[in-house]
């Protein structure tokens, strides 16, 4: 045992020093950004619900800020499905035909311009990539899956415990909205509208979008930039998954069916062995 | 093996079926009187497991391939669309990623019990060896059905794993743009990729029924590591007595499983795979799944391109040559306290080095690499072979029963 012990000391040894040594040797380095802090989201844990004023209003951000030179490449009849920002059919008809969207061809071989259609997806800000890199210096992404597509690294030990059960320090799947919400907050330098705290390298692309008192809400809400990123990841989060909720509805049910069931073998199998010697 | 009862045949047509197709006596020969051993643990139930999970990944597959294309500028977004439009397309497809990740946790648990008890010695080498052409078939199928959603770690996850053919001497970059079916990955890597994904589960489920086979002429093995000697004592008819334990088993195996499709369905994925390929754009990090990583960190741990790519498969390949390379008389780990311990490092060792398959290659990330590195191969070629020949082990039980009753 003591041998065991030994050997194991020494495996423990090199991987907890270099565990620590090399994230201390990167952050002299230089270009070592915090992490971003866990936000409360009504979305987050095992019975997490989006709430829908909040997604209305992030979507009004969006509408109103981000849409300008980010694409949101989702249908736009997604916005009454169930388990999302809760518009009713009509109020996307109405919004969809606010959209000029480009078809065809007709019956004559033209192109031509429509209004939009709740099938119609958000029409995208620019006609191509290139076209947007060539006004704005870079391609701004599509928002689509923003709200998962982005990470920071969480490191040892936190990432053991992200997946795992437990409340509050558990069950993180929410990287991509807290990242959002600190990058929308993370311009600290005043005299740089680039500099941001928590992107990678201190350098984004993006200006500062976001500054009080831009969009006005209708509820009442404070027009400050903290609501509206706040607001905003959580639209996006949901854009990225907008069967979420059904999800984990179904997920709850089919835990409780399986724990029965496993109970219900346990004791089956206990029984069936219960005049053997094992 | 003969088992607990034979099939006798009362109705008509199944003795009509029996004189032509002898397939339920060997049904009921097979699953339900083969003689299991009365002392396994549960950590004989992943065998089960993992035949329900080769069921659960073709099940799910076809169905996702129904809604899938494999065209490099539309495979992204017919991804996007079963998550977002297929009737319970999201779920098809969390069972399916997640599925993968299930499916290789519990090949590596398999695998470890196998070395722990010393599953592979005779006369189980040929059922060990089974084992480890569907562990590299499973590596090949996991590998490309990374590649099909198109995202950025899928397409840079096979430039980097194909760029390492390249290494071979001479033809290594014919063989390169002959596997990419062009001058880099593109829409004809996708394409092959995605017939082959199609393709190499059902070998699979081949080389499965080849290893249940050998399972099935050999026995099973069980922790006391003696062989059953006397059925009636030594051993339990497979049904009802293993199939409702595995049926345990494989319940307690989906809570997990659901746990993560439903709560947690992007913990295992990495986030760049939800941006389109873009072949114009390098990842800051490319890191494979995370079933490949131990042996990912042996490869990069090596300077030399060559030498790294032989290192890793190597690493795979000396899994085959284990009944030769363990040269104990004593077949279980349970009776041998000096292989125990470097069991469990060898444990550690593997899960460290997966943890470094992670991380950048830089600092002491690298060293520490290699010192895993060495001793993962340490233990096959060194502590084994040596560890039979001064280890003092403690006496086996004559039998099964023998060890049942020494238990109680």
């Amino acid at each position: 045992m003591a041998f065991m012990k030994k050997f194991g000391l020494a495996a423990a040894a090199v991987i907890g020093l270099v565990a620590v040594s090399t994230p201390s040797l990167r952050a002299a380095e230089g270009a070592e950004e915090p992490q971003p802090a866990r936000q409360n989201w009504t979305f987050a844990g095992v019975f997490g619900t989006f709430d829908k004023a909040q997604l209305k209003r992030g979507f009004q951000v969006y509408k109103e800020v981000c849409a300008s030179c980010h694409e949101l490449r989702i249908p736009m009849r997604t916005l009454a499905q169930p388990g999302g920002p809760g518009f009713t059919e009509d109020e996307v008809k109405a919004l969809a035909a606010t959209y000029t969207v480009h078809d065809g061809p007709n019956m004559q071989g033209e192109m031509f311009d429509r209004p939009g259609r709740p099938a119609d997806y958000f029409p995208a800000p620019f006609p191509n990539p290139e076209a947007a890199a060539a006004a704005l210096g870079a391609a701004p992404p599509d928002m689509s899956l923003l709200g998962k597509s982005i990470k920071y690294e969480r490191g040892f030990p936190k990432f053991v415990f992200d997946p795992l059960p437990i409340p509050v320090i558990g069950t993180y799947q929410e990287v991509g909205p807290d990242l959002i919400y600190a990058v929308l907050n993370g311009y600290t330098h005043d005299d740089d509208p680039n500099w941001n705290l928590y992107f990678p390298g201190h350098k984004i692309a993006m200006p500062k979008p976001l500054t009080d008192g831009q969009v006005q809400y209708k509820d009442g809400s404070p027009a400050t930039v903290q609501q509206y990123s706040k607001d905003v990841a959580a639209f996006l989060f949901w854009a990225a998954e907008p069967n979420m909720e059904y999800r984990k509805e179904i997920g709850r049910r089919v835990l409780v069916f399986l724990m029965v069931f496993a109970v219900l073998l346990y004791f089956t199998k206990k029984r069936i062995w219960a005049d053997v010697a094992h | 093996m003969h088992g607990h009862s034979t099939f006798e045949p009362k109705n008509g047509f199944v003795k009509w079926l029996e004189a032509r197709l002898p397939i339920l006596s060997f049904s009921h020969e097979s699953f339900v009187a083969y003689p299991t051993p009365k002392n396994l643990n549960y950590w004989w139930t992943f065998g089960a497991i993992l035949s329900f999970m080769l069921v659960a990944q073709i099940v799910t597959g076809v169905v996702l391939a129904m809604h899938y294309t494999a065209e490099s500028t539309m495979a992204f977004d017919a991804v996007e669309k079963i998550m977002r439009d297929v009737n319970w397309g999201w779920m098809l497809r969390y069972a399916h990623s997640n599925g993968a990740s299930m499916f290789f946790f519990a090949v590596y648990i398999h695998m470890f019990r196998g070395i722990y008890y010393g599953s592979y010695k005779a006369p189980r080498e040929v059922l060990w060896i089974l084992g480890v052409i569907i562990f590299l078939l499973m590596m090949a199928t996991g590998f490309m059905g990374y590649v099909l959603p198109w995202g950025q770690m899928s397409f840079w996850g096979a430039t980097v794993i194909t760029n390492l053919f390249s290494a071979i001497p001479f033809v290594g970059d014919q063989i390169t743009v002959w596997l990419w079916g062009g001058y880099s990955v593109g829409n004809p890597t996708l394409n092959r990729f995605y017939a082959l994904h199609y393709l190499l589960p059902f070998v699979i489920a081949a080389v499965v029924g080849l290893h249940v086979w050998a399972l099935h002429v050999v026995g099973q093995g069980n922790p006391d590591g003696v062989e059953i000697k006397d059925i009636k004592k030594d051993s339990v008819p497979f049904t009802p007595h293993a199939t409702m334990k595995d049926a345990f088993g494989i319940a307690v195996f989906l809570l997990i499983f659901a746990w993560l499709i439903f709560f947690v369905p992007n913990y295992l994925g990495d986030a760049d795979n939800y941006i389109p390929a873009n072949p114009m754009k390098t990842p800051a990090h490319i890191v494979p799944e995370w079933y490949f990583l131990p042996f990912y960190a042996i490869l990069r741990s090596i300077p030399n391109k060559l030498a790294g790519v032989i290192a890793m498969f190597a690493a795979i390949a000396l899994l085959a040559f284990l009944p030769w390379l363990d040269t104990s008389k004593v077949r279980s780990g349970k009776y041998r306290p000096l292989f125990k311990i470097f069991f469990w490092i060898f444990a550690a060792t593997s899960i460290g080095l997966g943890y470094l398959g992670a991380m950048p290659p830089e600092g002491g990330y690298v060293l520490a690499a290699r010192i895993l590195g060495v001793m993962y191969f340490a233990f096959f070629l060194v502590i084994l072979p040596v560890l039979g020949l001064v280890e003092k082990t403690k006496p086996v039980p004559a039998t099964i029963a023998d060890a049942v009753l020494a238990k109680h």
